[in-house]
């Protein structure tokens, strides 16, 4: 599934045209990157939820050579499916 | 951020539509993914991310409180990946929060 398939999916349900859809599904995506990017957690109900996280910075090695490398702390993304996910998509895949 | 503060962003950033509006699309997004979740489909959203669904197989597992023998069944769990930009985005905001904070120590 990409973004046009959930876009048409909105143009059947809301009768908006596809380009509207298109421009609010874009819009939709753009808004929770953008809290992300703040270090912001998003929640959706039923979905689950977008964390950041904070590494430090710590030692590591190339696996290649060997030397000793430092690895620089950052900040990443993680999902967290909502109990409602989990199950869904095991009841109904059953 | 909520998905009742991602709605009202959406009615603030397009007036024109009722909060039902917002609130139907919003909603569709995620029950679309869902869907396509449900089917197996694998879901790519170019520059935020994707998401697949793996099989995990039936396990013997242990009840950590008592050390019990329990079977674990199959299933099926979701993973997400972040996507190059939103991951590049994501940590660009890291680096400038640090940047500020050892500039104000000088």
């Amino acid at each position: 599934m990409t973004k046009a398939e959930i876009v048409e999916r909105i143009y059947e349900r809301v009768g908006f045209s596809k380009k509207e859809a298109a421009e609010v599904v874009e819009s939709i995506f753009e808004v929770i990157k953008a809290r992300l990017e703040q270090g912001e957690k998003v929640k959706v109900s039923g979905f689950g939820n977008f964390v950041i996280n904070e590494k430090r910075p710590r030692k590591g090695r190339n696996p290649q050579t060997g030397d000793e490398i430092v690895i620089t702390g950052r900040r990443v993304l993680s999902f967290k499916p909502s109990q409602v996910l989990k199950r869904t998509i095991n009841v109904e895949g059953a | 951020m909520t998905k009742r503060d991602l709605i009202d962003e959406i009615v603030r950033l397009y007036p024109a539509y009722s909060r039902r509006d917002a609130e139907v699309i919003v909603n569709s997004v995620f029950e679309s993914m869902t869907e396509a979740l449900c089917r197996g489909d694998r879901i790519e959203i170019r520059g935020f991310g994707s998401f697949v669904v793996k099989q995990r197989l039936a396990r013997e597992g242990r009840n950590p409180k008592t050390g019990d023998l329990v079977a674990v069944a199959s299933k099926r769990v979701p993973f997400f990946k972040v996507g190059k930009e939103l991951k590049q985005r994501v940590d660009l905001g890291y680096d400038l929060e640090q940047d500020e904070s050892d500039s104000s120590q000088i």
